[in-house]
């Protein structure tokens, strides 16, 4: 059944005006930022009500939702700034996908941004829709807009009952003149009438029905399906296949090979580096298209990135870590005298692996190529970067490319990046004429994504007589080429505890890699947090001090840069922490966990972490307990978080805590990405496993609501349950967890 | 090979080759979308259907073995969305990105069939072989006892309206 979404619009009118508003477009997507501030930056390129707000003659309201779902709830939580504003029942709104276009101004979903980008435009938006509408109705009456009110779609004139429905209105407010920025009023959140309050995700009652609203769900008439055959070393070339014997198998109707676009083969820096060579296989059904693969007999040359191995990674690591770093990013003080004059040193070598991202709806895209025109319906997080990738590997202007945005089965970052995309790209303009779905099955999607990258840090700390941290040194060993970094394999100087320590010292050297990186929730943080939260334990056992405590006294001290005001100001330059929005959620989880306070069951231990990632302050507290046989319960972790002022879908929140932890889980105990004779090891999930809901702990989630803009819940959640877990695991058996999976240590679920 | 299928109380014809899995003739040939493909092997539980009443795996189970048992996809559930499990799925607000949660509903019908009130350990056993990666099995838990217990209620003489609404969406998720 294809979707028709478009045919509602036909009979919709418009109504509210133009407006200015201040609108960040965020660069990076892993880059973390201050929070926008309401009332600046300049104006950029305006976004019009009329995109956003749709009224029917019956007064049925239509929202758009500009960015892409992808299991986040963004099509709650756009729509429900709009709402609050433009004053109308939820329960009587409707949610529209927005397509790919430049009047919805940026539409990208990655770096929990959101929130942060879209409090305020959103909801001005709204103010301005509502403005126009009671314009529209003074104008009816003869009276001034002062002496109306808008209230669940109508406006009311205020000394009587009289009221006119949006509906009624909307053909005239689309006329007027619309409002400036600057008179617009938005409401105090005393106020709120939907923001605040929990709502139901708006596609819940069609998932619950099984109607066909993903990606993988979309079919048109005549609509054909591909696999595409790829190198299981990554860039490997096709030299010869047996494309002439597939094609006489049934059902297929066409296989070729794709000569790729992915350079010279050599160590990968770029995000995108082109499109896979591979061979397409094209037929009436999807099935017949995956077992012709079966047939296929192809001659690959798999170039040098075949040597590759993750035994020969780590030696590499270890032969870095005896020599000088290639470089320094960070050096107060004299870390190598302090080490010296410490009253105790700590020295410890961590490790984390490569790990996939592994949505559960695999890889797919439909296609059609048709005079000249290319036409996309695609579940990416970043279609104007899809649009680009698209139109440089396939060869179509952007101008003749049209992106529609599906419903994605989770995606925790594998959609800002556009292989998938361009493939089926590829495939349609060679099939031509023909509608093309591409479905990738799970052993495509696991050996062929943008890993989370692994990495190697090797420290030293000190402590002095009082206990305080006066050393630290920290060697990473990365992926890159030269001072470049493989895409998401770098580090902050300024992460955690730098500049509250004296003598403190960042090197990093890089190797090369021959395999694709890219953002996975929370990237660079879920793995960095595990390394600087648990080397902080370490040396709070070092000093002999309680470690919440020990947090507490570091997160006391001052640093070396003076954090920014509570306010928000911008943090360029300056140290990403700010402890006084840190300290008080540490204090929070302490006190909620009864840390220190209360008489545990026998065997029970706590671990406490904190991390900032992407505008959110969190702590974790959990509690775990550990059989004789590495058998390991996670019971409860307490979750605090200071997302700043406002939560705007409580529901929505509460339940991206409740996925980080449980993702944090999965990645703390099996999921590893390994590579031998450079082809990746685990192809589905028996081999990079998730967890199920027996080894589920029980989740407590606090927000601690602060004067600062709000922001994003997609990922700040996840990094520190892994440290705290194993900080608890350390507490329990006295064994210090220093690589990551625990599986790969003899660890397993009780 | 044409194959006649007795899918959601309807015979439904599928000219197909003898080794497709089910969940491909009912995705690809008859266009029912709400099963899904995870992992093809399975590990996943996405694509789960019930065959006379026990929950399977349709990725791993050939058209030429379904036979004339009854299939029953998430489409047929009930006839108006209503099956309690669906109720309660919405009440509580489960789903993040949605797609394992046709197989996660249809393991859970065929859960409340054997345990009308099941126990934690109950639960965990009937769904553990079904995945969410966006992890909602805190809310799945909830919504199962909670469907357990509208059940319940309905069967009562004083019986209430199982459909409560987003009211009681509120109230059950915060706690109240």
């Amino acid at each position: 059944m294809p979707i028709t979404r478009r045919s509602f619009l036909s009979v919709t009118a418009l109504a509210g005006g133009g407006m200015m508003l201040g609108f960040v477009e965020p660069e990076a997507i892993a880059q973390q930022t201050a929070p926008q501030r309401p009332g600046g930056p300049p104006p950029q390129p305006p976004l019009d009500p009329r995109t956003f707000i749709k009224i029917a003659p019956d007064g049925t309201v239509t929202l758009i939702a500009r960015n892409p779902e992808i299991g986040q709830g963004i099509r709650n939580m756009l729509p429900m700034l709009i709402a609050e504003e433009l004053e109308i029942d939820w329960k009587t709104v409707k949610v529209e996908q927005a397509d790919l276009d430049a009047k919805y101004g940026g539409q990208m979903t990655g770096g929990s941004r959101a929130a942060s980008n879209n409090w305020v435009p959103m909801r001005q938006v709204g103010a301005a829709g509502r403005t126009m509408l009671i314009a529209a109705a003074a104008q009816a009456w003869g009276i001034k807009p002062e002496e109306c009110y808008a209230k669940n779609g109508r406006v009311y004139q205020r000394s009587t009952d009289k009221s006119l429905g949006y509906g009624e209105l909307a053909a005239k407010a689309a006329t007027m003149t619309p409002p400036d920025v600057s008179t617009l009023t938005l409401k105090e959140a005393n106020s709120f009438n939907i923001i605040g309050k929990p709502t139901l995700g708006v596609d819940v009652p069609d998932i619950v029905v099984g109607n066909p609203i993903f990606g993988m769900d979309f079919t048109l008439p005549g609509m054909l399906f591909a696999a595409y055959h790829k190198c299981p070393v990554f860039g490997g070339k096709v030299v010869s296949a047996n494309v002439d014997e597939i094609k006489k198998l049934p059902g297929i109707r066409h296989a070729f090979v794709i000569e790729g676009t992915v350079p010279a083969l050599g160590p990968v820096q770029d995000a995108e580096p082109g499109l896979e060579p591979g061979i397409a296989i094209v037929a009436d059904s999807w099935w017949q298209a995956q077992s012709a693969r079966k047939k296929l007999v192809v001659k690959w040359d798999e170039g040098p990135a075949a040597q590759q191995s993750s035994k020969g990674f780590a030696e590499k690591a270890d032969e870095f870590a005896k020599g000088k770093p290639q470089r320094t990013l960070k050096n107060d003080g004299d870390v190598d005298s302090a080490l010296k004059q410490a009253a105790k040193t700590v020295e410890a070598a961590y490790s984390y692996p490569f790990i996939s991202h592994a949505p559960l709806e695999p890889r797919n895209n439909t296609a059609l190529y048709k005079d000249g025109k290319l036409t996309l319906w695609s579940t990416t997080q970043l279609p104007a970067r899809a649009r680009q990738f698209v139109s440089k590997n396939v060869s179509i202007p952007e101008s003749d490319i049209t992106i529609h945005l599906l419903r994605a089965g989770g995606s925790f970052g594998r959609g800002l990046n556009s292989d998938y995309v361009g493939e089926a790209a590829a495939i349609a303009k060679h099939v031509g004429g023909v509608p093309v779905k591409l479905v990738w099955s799970r052993e495509d999607d696991m050996t062929h994504d943008y890993y989370r990258p692994g990495g190697f840090h090797y420290l030293k700390g000190g402590v002095d007589a009082s206990g305080k941290i006066v050393a630290w040194s920290n060697h990473f060993v990365s992926y890159g080429e030269g001072e470049k970094y493989a895409p998401t394999a770098g580090i902050s100087p300024l992460e955690f505890p730098a500049n509250f320590v004296p003598n403190f010292a960042m090197y990093s050297s890089n190797m090369p890699l021959m395999l694709k990186t890219g953002a996975l929730r929370a990237p660079t943080a879920n793995s960095q947090c595990f390394v600087m939260q648990s080397f902080i334990d370490e040396l709070a056992h070092a000093a002999g001090k309680d470690p919440m405590q020990f947090r507490l006294d570091l997160l006391s001290s001052t640093p070396k840069v003076a954090p920014p005001s509570a306010k928000g100001q911008p943090q360029a330059q300056m140290t990403p922490y700010n402890t006084s929005r840190m300290k008080p959620v540490v204090e929070m989880v302490a006190a909620q966990s009864g840390w220190g306070k209360r008489a545990l069951p026998k065997g029970h231990t706590l671990g406490v972490a904190f991390h900032y990632s992407f505008q959110g302050y969190f702590a974790h507290v959990a509690e775990v307990s550990v059989a004789a046989n590495k058998a390991l319960r996670v019971h409860k972790v307490w979750v605090v978080g200071d997302i700043g002022s406002q939560v705007i879908n409580p529901s929505g929140a509460e339940a991206q805590v409740q996925g980080g932890i449980i993702d944090g889980l999965s990645e703390l105990m099996h999921q590893e990405i390994t590579l031998e004779a450079g082809r990746v090891v685990q192809t589905n999930y028996n081999q990079h496993t998730l967890l199920s809901i027996r080894q589920t702990p029980e989740i407590e989630v606090h927000f601690l609501k602060t004067d600062n803009p709000p922001t994003g819940l997609g990922e700040p959640a996840l990094p520190p349950v892994i440290p705290a877990v194993t900080n608890a695991i350390f507490a329990a058996t006295g064994q210090r967890v220093r690589s990551i999976p625990l599986a790969t240590s003899g660890y397993r679920w009780a | 090979m044409s194959y006649q299928l007795k899918i959601n109380g309807r015979s439904m014809s599928a000219d197909v080759a003898a080794d497709t899995p089910l969940l491909w003739v009912l995705r690809d040939t008859l266009n029912l979308h709400g099963t899904k493909y995870g992992c093809g092997i399975a590990q996943c539980g996405a694509c789960t259907v019930l065959l006379g009443g026990q929950p399977v795996r349709s990725c791993s189970i050939t058209v030429d073995n379904v036979g004339a048992a009854d299939v029953t996809t998430i489409e047929g559930l009930s006839s108006d969305g209503n099956h309690p499990l669906q109720v309660a799925w919405r009440e509580v607000d489960v789903p993040q990105c949605g797609y394992c949660q046709a197989g996660q509903i249809l393991s859970a019908a065929a859960l409340l069939k054997r345990h009308p009130k099941p126990t934690d350990q109950d639960i965990d056993t009937a769904m553990s072989g079904n995945l969410c990666r966006c992890g909602t099995y805190v809310r799945i838990r909830k919504a199962i006892h909670r469907a357990a217990s509208q059940i319940a209620a309905a069967e009562r003489p004083e019986a209430t309206p199982s459909h409560l609404g987003v009211e009681a969406a509120v109230i059950a998720l915060t706690g109240e």
